[in-house]
């Protein structure tokens, strides 16, 4: 159970940056693809300029995580189909909804119940990729 | 001016970006990685899928922590709902609020347009595109892609993964083809 907590504190903590962010608002979202503010563009470009330093200093230092093993990150696997045609599916839904994966549940949390229509729907998106995933270009 | 006074204000993007690298980082150190979009696969193992479907045959338990992460960002959510949030309305830009009017979505300072956001649209024809259309689109895109917004913009770019810069070329082809010419097809016909 406790062992769990840490992971249930970490995401009230992430529930609440997205909220206070504004990250989560399908209108911030519409700005973003619309180039008319420097907001959402802000918050990633931050997120990842200060990712890379910590990541950095991870490796550098040879860093250990908190159970003692040595922390290895993973490189994704190559290929360039499936990044961009997956990409672009994702970016479509990301528009429409306003809302990427977590968000979906931050919103819902908030109290907006059509959350539960794109979390049907991502369900059924995930089933459908499982059915046909071999027949796909990677 | 208390401390929930000062947590309630909108938080400056680079006060968000640093807190978001900071969630990245505590989940690296609990030996995890920060990817939500993995939980809808794990959602669908519970569900059964694997019954039918090779691919959704895995050992859940194994990403049960990321569920636990899910229900918290749902936690989350419903407390900056009902403690934090702010008595202003959203400063979204003037431009957006005029391209959004005309396609006859009403800016109301909300997270989300309330005209849109509600159980009610959502089962209109208009509705269902966006809401459950738009989830099927991100369930299939974020698979097929193995990753979102927190695992390829954030986790993968902060690791200079050319895979995740593709992927999140993606992110804005998709996401400026629905909106500058999906948009203006389903909202203004």
């Amino acid at each position: 159970m406790m062992k769990g907590l840490k992971y249930i504190i970490a995401g009230v903590v992430f529930g609440i940056i997205m909220s206070k962010s504004e990250a989560v608002s399908w209108y911030r979202i519409q700005e973003m693809f619309r180039f008319q503010s420097f907001h959402m563009y802000g918050i990633i470009g931050t997120a990842v300029v200060v990712g890379m330093i910590a990541i950095a200093i991870i490796k550098k230092n040879r860093l250990k995580d908190i159970s003692g093993k040595l922390i290895v990150i993973s490189d994704k696997e190559k290929g360039w189909k499936r990044y961009l045609i997956g990409g672009t599916i994702f970016g479509l839904g990301w528009a429409f909804t306003g809302a990427c994966p977590g968000p979906i549940f931050v919103l819902l949390g908030q109290g907006y119940q059509v959350m539960l229509l794109v979390i049907a729907g991502a369900l059924l998106g995930t089933w459908l990729f499982g059915a046909v995933n071999k027949k796909l270009p990677y | 001016m208390s401390i929930l006074d000062f947590i309630r204000q909108p938080w400056a993007w680079w006060v968000s970006g640093i807190a978001i690298a900071a969630i990245m980082v505590i989940l690296i150190l609990f030996g995890k990685k920060f990817g939500l979009s993995t939980n809808l696969e794990t959602m669908c193992t519970i569900l059964g899928a694997g019954r039918s479907i090779e691919y959704f045959r895995v050992d859940w338990k194994k990403s049960a922590w990321n569920l636990l992460f899910l229900v918290g960002a749902a936690l989350g959510g419903w407390v900056s709902a009902h403690w934090l949030s702010s008595p202003e309305p959203l400063k979204l830009s003037a431009a957006t609020m005029r391209d959004l009017q005309k396609l006859n979505i009403h800016f109301d300072g909300q997270t989300a347009p309330s005209q849109l956001f509600n159980l009610g649209y959502g089962f209109t024809p208009r509705g269902l595109i966006l809401f459950l259309g738009g989830g099927i689109l991100i369930g299939f895109g974020t698979r097929y892609a193995s990753g979102c917004t927190s695992g390829h913009a954030i986790s993968g770019l902060s690791n200079l993964q050319l895979p995740s810069l593709i992927a999140v070329i993606g992110f804005f082809i998709g996401g400026l083809v629905a909106t500058h010419l999906l948009f203006p097809l389903i909202f203004q016909s």
